[in-house]
């Protein structure tokens, strides 16, 4: 009987595709939290690490499983429209790696600060930019989030400072970013991320032994991917144990595909920076799906068997989903109807990202200058005498 | 009597300020000498004092009081929190300064010489200068970068490198550089209230040169307007434009030719971007002759972008002669003092230009 009720209800729900989420089960059904046993971290200059039980509750895991699935499903559809074209110059996914950017939110609050290097979409998101305006940027509209004048690589919103071109320079703006926190004395903290090719960068080095002699709240990330580019860890790096070359400052190396591990880690790391003890070193151990860029195609330097292997033992979406249906925290059904839902917002976004028209000429040379009234600007040529005003 | 006035207008003094000095009932202002460092420590305290966000940081800056003294005695007065010393990583302090701008503070970031802001070139374009365009006004940078800059006295190859060129280049940056005690003053201060990155390129020679401060200049709130020339000495014969010491050389100049009837209008840039080319126009539109003078290197300089902007111009048909361009030689900067003294323009060299612009 039961059981005709609630194909009965599937079927409703199927054909509504409402935002409604129908089971024939009640959530009085579902577990409302378990305790999970997560790998314990590598520790540097540390006495204990971050705790190794850990309890995620259904709304988490609901919220975190939305939020990664957005942007894994954001990310194909950036890689489907830059192969029709539609999406130029440079474009660096993040799919795979959506555990980092979703458990390093969930243990910050949107009044601290973020920093990142060039793959950035994901976390552009989990500071607060729309799906739709992120796409409009990579199209290169006008509705994108800096109006088109950014592209893939300079997106920005509130206290999160970009998407940086630059290897290696966002670490020393993370470390100012911190350095403001602690001047003006708010007890947020800036988290500043880079990758494993990054992590051989001069200006790191510098960085560190500033943030550590100021005691800057800086959360140090090195987002460990195995591949700088097309060049892997070991051919790289002297020593790659990239959580220990920090030197002074205490170092984590964390499991960055298991979404709880990250969360745990960097609760472990904000309380760190916050009582004062200044800067700590993170590095996620994580993996890339794409190839470094749209234009790599990914296997001239690692192999397929690789990709499939981490793809099926590894993807944090589903480890997640496995930790949440094992445990009677949520049912596939639910589950699914969040596929539903996130692909239709995707599809919108995409809509509007190719729609939305291209940023007015005039706007060419806007924003060279804040609080100026209007400035000339040299077009081409002589007779060419453009207006800038921000 | 007659000649004696003759001379005293030729010498480009306003007469009517000249009246002044004779009228008794009218007390004189009161202007007192002040050297261009004073002028600078002077605006970077009072701007310290006036914002709390405002802060300096650099190699030297705190205990040291300044590799050039510049910043002496603010470290005692502000403390460590507003006066860094930072360990010798231009890259990561300029960084960290950028950064700290992006998140609410007004950094005044002090290179110790311009030569080593090449180690931090990365961070002040692609991440102060860029940052406000890239974002469409999301995300401003309020910083200062400030440091001597050009030649000094037998520092050689390395360390006397002029980057106004380099600079200027750059769209989203102000770039300035003051010459006397008031340009240091009043250009600092607004390079500090500016909410955009601002290059500011002092001169170790000037450091050290007192300058007539006028009352208004010595003011708390005294500011010179970023994109503003100023007629230094006005004349008919000929236009002169230099930016820092080469302005000091030009009225030199100016007062060597003035003895043989010819009258230089002297201009003082003060700032290299944005470059108020109006008032260069407007006076070769009278002149009819134009030399620049700088102290950089001539290929892409300062005076290669005002011969082409002149040529865009309206000023170009007015030109009698070709625009002249009185530069630093092509070279790297050489040690000794005779090779040095060749390497850079002296007023006999403006001198001689100015004739064979004139064809005199």
């Amino acid at each position: 009987m039961l059981a005709i009720i609630s194909n009965v209800l599937r079927a409703s729900a199927q054909r509504n595709g409402a935002a409604v989420i129908t089971s024939a089960r009640t959530y009085a059904d579902f577990t409302t939290q378990a305790t999970f046993e997560i790998k314990k971290c590598d520790v540097f200059k540390l006495d204990e690490g971050p705790a190794t039980q850990v309890v995620l509750t259904r709304d988490e895991g609901l919220q975190y499983y939305r939020t990664m699935q957005t942007m894994r499903r954001m990310e194909l559809k950036a890689d489907q429209l830059y192969k029709q074209k539609i999406i130029r110059g440079f474009c660096h996914l993040y799919d795979g790696q959506e555990a980092c950017a979703v458990g390093i939110e969930a243990s910050i609050n949107l009044s601290d600060h973020l920093i990142t290097a060039y793959r950035a979409h994901g976390y552009t998101y989990t500071r607060g930019g729309t799906v739709k305006e992120i796409m409009a940027e990579l199209t290169g509209r006008r509705g994108g989030i800096a109006k088109g004048k950014g592209g893939s690589m300079h997106m920005y919103c509130k206290h999160f400072y970009g998407g940086n071109g630059i290897v290696g320079a966002q670490v020393p703006l993370g470390a100012g970013v911190a350095l403001a926190c602690k001047y003006q004395g708010n007890n947020e903290l800036c988290v500043c991320l880079y990758g494993d090719g990054a992590a051989n960068q001069g200006q790191i080095f510098e960085t560190y032994n500033m943030a550590a002699l100021w005691k800057l709240p800086v959360i140090f990330i090195c987002e460990n991917n195995r591949y700088g580019m097309g060049t892997s860890v070991e051919r790289a790096a002297a020593s790659t144990d990239y959580f220990k070359r920090g030197e002074f400052i205490p170092g984590l190396r964390v499991d960055g595909m298991d979404v709880l591990c990250v969360r745990e880690a960097t609760r472990f790391a904000a309380d760190h920076c916050r009582s004062g003890k200044g800067p700590i070193l993170m590095e996620l151990q994580t993996y890339r799906y794409h190839g470094h860029s749209m234009s790599d195609p990914g296997v001239s330097y690692r192999t397929r068997e690789e990709i499939q292997e981490v793809r099926s033992k590894s993807d944090p979406i589903s480890m997640l989903k496995d930790r949440m249906l094992s445990n009677n925290m949520a049912s596939v059904e639910e589950l699914k109807e969040i596929d539903v839902e996130v692909r239709k917002e995707i599809e919108d976004a995409a809509q509007f990202a190719t729609t939305d028209p291209e940023p007015p000429l005039e706007e060419l040379c806007n924003h060279i200058f804040c609080d100026m009234p209007s400035l000339e600007v040299r077009g081409t040529n002589p007779w060419a005498k453009l207006k800038s005003v921000s | 009597m007659a000649a004696s006035l003759r001379c005293f207008l030729r010498s480009g003094k306003n007469t009517v300020s000249a009246l002044q000095l004779r009228d008794f009932h009218r007390s004189a202002p009161a202007a007192v000498q002040m050297t261009v460092r004073d002028a600078l420590n002077q605006a970077m305290d009072e701007e310290l004092e006036r914002d709390e966000r405002v802060f300096l940081l650099g190699e030297e800056v705190a205990q040291y009081d300044g590799a050039y003294k510049v910043s002496r005695g603010l470290w005692k007065k502000y403390g460590d929190k507003r006066i860094i010393d930072t360990p010798i990583s231009e890259m990561g302090f300029t960084g960290i300064a950028v950064g700290a701008a992006m998140a609410g503070l007004r950094p005044i970031c002090e290179f110790m010489t311009f030569n080593f802001s090449m180690q931090a070139i990365d961070q002040i374009i692609n991440s102060a200068a860029k940052t406000y365009y890239m974002s469409a006004g999301l995300q401003s940078v309020p910083i200062v970068f400030r440091g001597p800059n050009g030649a000094s006295a037998g520092v050689a190859a390395q360390h006397s490198q002029c980057f106004a060129a380099w600079y200027g280049h750059c769209p989203g940056l102000k770039v300035v550089s003051p010459w006397n005690s008031e340009d240091a003053k009043g250009l600092l201060k607004s390079a500090i209230r500016d909410e955009n990155p601002v290059v500011v390129l002092e001169n170790e020679l000037l450091y050290g040169v007192p300058f007539e401060m006028s009352e208004e200049a010595q003011s708390k709130d005294f500011t010179i307007p970023i994109g503003k020339a100023k007629i230094e000495r006005q004349g008919n014969s000929i236009t002169l434009v230099a930016h820092s010491r080469y302005v000091g050389h030009c009225l030199d100049a100016a007062a060597v030719l003035a003895k043989e009837g010819i009258e230089c209008e002297v201009i003082n840039l003060r700032t290299i971007r944005p470059m108020d080319v109006e008032s260069i126009e407007t006076s070769v539109m009278k002149t009819n002759h134009l030399v620049t003078v700088e102290g950089g290197w001539p290929q892409f300089g300062i005076g290669a972008e005002i011969c082409a902007r002149i040529m865009e111009g309206p000023a170009f048909n007015y030109l009698d002669s070709p625009v002249t361009r009185v530069t630093g030689v092509d070279i790297p900067m050489p040690y000794a003092k005779i090779l040095e003294d060749h390497s850079l323009p002296q007023v006999k060299d403006i001198i001689f230009s100015v004739k064979k612009t004139l064809n005199i």
